[in-house]
């Protein structure tokens, strides 16, 4: 066990996950607590021991499967389908034991009206014999190869025929008015079940996995980064969600961190009346300085974002964390462009909700001029003509982008014009610093203008940089 | 069971004053859930541990879900007396641990000279101002120097600066609190000690690293069903689940601030005051706004469950 225990360790470590020496400890000592033979409470001493932030529960998990699959899911789960009705039963047992055989004692629709039984009763043990029958028959698992089992999940996924599944699980219950409260009600539910099931079929492709080519080899495979560590321009749909929850408490901590820099750090100017007034307890020396309370300015923000294509999806990231905080600036002014430039500020203004101001301007915000190939020399003379005026002292000026500019002038000028103005000019790249500077990426051109050049792959990056603006 | 724990090393060397309060994680859910708080398994896992490792355990999750709850719950379940920390911007020592009673100090040094015999000596005066008698205990010295069973709940525990974080460190890993002029004050019983935070800053890995972490998000349609049905009193099972059903969708939504559970429960009041027994399209749409803090909310949830007809 202290061995599994330590591998688990390495693992989460590997993930990105800090485990310090003490809460490895820990956890050994808290297995010794508890009931090793349940294994939602080994999970739960484990995670609670080892795991001290939320966002990295989706990477814990994950390991654990790999890691703690096999004894229990193979053995009590077999056990748990015995009591089940005669065919399941027969069959789980009869194909689980060959492991990757050809599957064919079940028939489709047995096993669909198994699935269902199994969703619409949430029982768990039948729906892990009937995903354990669904593998065997439809994931065609071939032993030995190095693959992260996404394939097989969706070879398994296919064939189950879900939205059948999820049209039947919803009228389980009698015929339903469409479009009414009911409906949807009873859809989410469905829906819930339906993704038990695929986690129930994902969590036997990972187990069989494992048995072929063991815990550590697996999990190499399919370790992602955390979401504060992942590319904001690779990143998957699902992994895109789980950045945009994590942008909502790292913006919070943000705005607190900077109000509290704000407020400590240097003191105010001398305040001589009320010096000389504390200087009479101590016959007229002044021993204790009163200084002022501070009162630094709070900087604006421009905010110039490519949102072409290709780095969409960063600029949007940082539109929403600089909008999500910008009670900690006296003013945060976005503009947008790809070959033409359009102001965004008003979209953040007008609505609540920053998504739909991130919508409002995917749709709305006229930024194409000719071709829709982002023209950085274009979109900064632009800038220059219209707002250059506006930039003060105080404002720091933000240029987003890859500058990838498709073989445009650079007018490079612009930007120096504006850090005259400006108190600071900086540029974010999204891309890895490796690949500034190839193909259409004039990155070296603009550095010289800017008071610096930030790559901002991720949500961590980018955090750490707006926390040094105000 | 009791060959197990006596296989736990106690590192505290605290064995004399440790009486294991629960038995199993089931035991701890059954504690909990007969003072009407229903536990996940997760939940009773960790506070099973608490117990035994003696850790303390830091809450952290989405408002209204229970964090504090838990503690108190805790508290009652064991009969043990509940001392509340609240932690603020700005506290200190002074009102988190002790504090002199200089006024008091001051008055009897006073005394000492006015009266009669002026010759008292500096030495027995020393000792006798910075005595029990002049400290003023706050709650993390309460906790510390109770002689009955004590739960210590550190609220909020984010709003202190990191800075200030470094004084709940000694009492949160030794039990103890070292006071300069009376030594070290060892705890006489074990405290358990829980600790929410709302995330508004990252707490320092030194604070992290000396508790057991319990993330507390959202129960799932079968349990807060069931908590629904033991707070809420005159809701029918059907009614019940039908607002956990609801509910669950609107997290689902992208709003800015999804119902917690303490909001689910005084939708569940409203809809029992008003009689409704079934959730109807117009029920929802008149009561949406208990479920719901804001109004742009309000209307992305009607567009979505109700359709346009709202």
């Amino acid at each position: 066990m202290l061995e599994l225990l330590g591998a688990f360790v390495g693992e989460l470590r590997a993930a990105g996950i800090p485990v310090s020496t003490t809460e490895h400890l820990d956890a050994a000592r808290a297995l010794v607590a508890v009931d090793l033979m349940e294994r939602e409470v080994v999970k739960a001493s484990l995670a609670a021991t080892m795991v001290k932030d939320e966002t990295h529960y989706a990477a814990f998990d994950l390991a654990f499967e790999i890691f703690f699959a096999t004894v229990p899911a193979g053995a009590l789960g077999e056990d748990a389908g015995e009591g089940e009705d005669g065919d399941a039963a027969s069959g789980a047992q009869g194909q689980a034991g060959q492991g990757g055989g050809a599957g064919g004692q079940v028939s489709a629709e047995e096993l669909a009206e198994m699935l269902f039984r199994a969703l619409r009763d949430a029982d768990q043990a039948a729906l892990g014999d009937a995903a354990r029958l669904a593998v065997t028959r439809f994931a065609g698992v071939e032993p030995g190869r190095p693959v992260g089992g996404t394939y097989y999940l969706y070879r398994t996924l296919r064939n189950l025929d879900l939205d059948a599944l999820r049209a039947r699980l919803m009228s389980a219950e009698g015929p339903i008015p469409p479009g009414s409260l009911a409906e949807r009600l009873a859809r989410d539910d469905a829906q819930g079940r339906i993704e038990q099931l695929k986690r129930a079929v994902q969590a036997e492709i990972r187990r069989r996995l494992v048995e072929d080519r063991g815990a550590a080899v697996l999990a190499r495979s399919v370790r992602r980064p955390l979401p504060e560590d992942l590319d904001v321009m690779h990143a998957t749909r699902d992994e895109l969600a789980a950045m945009h929850r994590a942008l909502v408490p790292l913006s919070r901590k943000l705005a607190v961190r900077l109000a509290r820099k704000r407020r400590k750090g240097h003191h105010g100017a001398l305040d001589l009346r009320r010096t000389v007034r504390a200087s009479m307890s101590t016959g007229g020396v002044p021993i204790t300085p009163i200084f002022k309370p501070p009162r630094p300015a709070k900087p604006e923000i421009f905010v110039i974002a490519d949102v072409s294509g290709s780095v969409a999806s960063f600029a949007r990231f940082t539109l929403l964390l600089v909008h999500a905080i910008s009670s900690q600036f006296r003013k945060v002014r976005s503009f947008v462009f790809v070959d033409g430039l359009d102001e965004a500020t008003r979209f953040f203004e007008e609505t609540q909700d920053p998504h739909e101001a991130v919508m409002r301007i995917n749709t709305e915000a006229d930024v194409i001029y000719v071709d829709g190939h982002s023209d950085y020399g274009r979109a900064l003379t632009l800038f220059h003509e219209r707002y250059a005026s506006d930039v003060s002292r105080r404002a720091s000026v933000l240029v987003l982008g890859d500058a990838r500019n498709n073989y445009h002038a650079a007018q490079a000028w612009v930007l120096d014009d504006l850090r005259q103005r400006a108190r600071a000019v900086y540029w974010l790249n999204p891309e890895p610093q490796g690949y500034w500077d190839s193909g259409d990426s004039i990155v070296a051109t603009y550095a010289p203008h800017c008071d610096a050049v930030v790559e901002c792959r991720t949500l961590r990056q980018l955090e750490k940089f707006v926390g040094t603006l105000a | 069971m009791t060959s197990r724990r006596a296989e736990v090393e106690d590192p505290l060397g605290l064995d004399h004053v440790r009486e294991p309060r629960f038995g199993s994680p089931d035991e701890v859910g059954a504690a909990l859930a007969a003072h009407k708080y229903l536990a996940d398994p997760q939940t009773a896992s960790v506070v099973f541990l608490a117990d035994r490792l003696i850790k303390p355990v830091l809450v952290e999750g989405p408002a209204g879900t229970g964090k504090t709850q838990l503690g108190k719950t805790v508290a009652e379940a064991l009969g043990a007396r509940l001392i509340r920390l609240q932690c603020y911007e700005g506290i200190d020592e002074s009102k988190a641990l002790y504090e002199w009673n200089y006024r008091k100090q001051l008055l009897r040094i006073q005394a000492g000279q006015s009266g009669s015999d002026r010759s008292v000596d500096w030495h027995e005066l020393e000792g006798d101002i910075f005595s029990d008698e002049f400290l003023l205990t706050r709650p993390l010295l309460e906790a510390i120097r109770a002689t009955e069973p004590v739960v210590l709940l550190i609220d909020e525990v984010d709003r202190v600066e990191v800075e200030t974080e470094a004084l709940l460190l000694e009492v949160l890993s030794d039990y103890q609190v070292s006071i300069p002029e009376l030594g070290t004050l060892q705890a006489t019983q074990l405290p358990l000690v829980f600790l929410t935070s709302n995330n508004t800053r990252e707490l320092s890995e030194a604070l992290k690293r000396r508790c057991l972490y319990l993330h507390l998000s959202y129960p799932d349609v079968e349990r807060e069903r069931a908590i629904v049905l033991s707070r809420v009193p005159g809701v029918s099972a059907a009614l019940a689940l039908r607002i956990a059903e609801v509910v669950r969708t609107l997290r689902q939504l992208d709003l800015r601030k999804a119902p917690s559970v303490s909001e689910t429960l005084d939708w569940a009041r409203t809809l029992v005051v008003l009689g409704r027994d079934e959730l109807d399209d117009e029920t929802v749409g008149e009561t949406l706004h208990v479920l719901l803090k804001y109004q742009s909310d309000v209307d992305k949830a009607t567009k979505e469950l109700l359709g346009n007809r709202a």
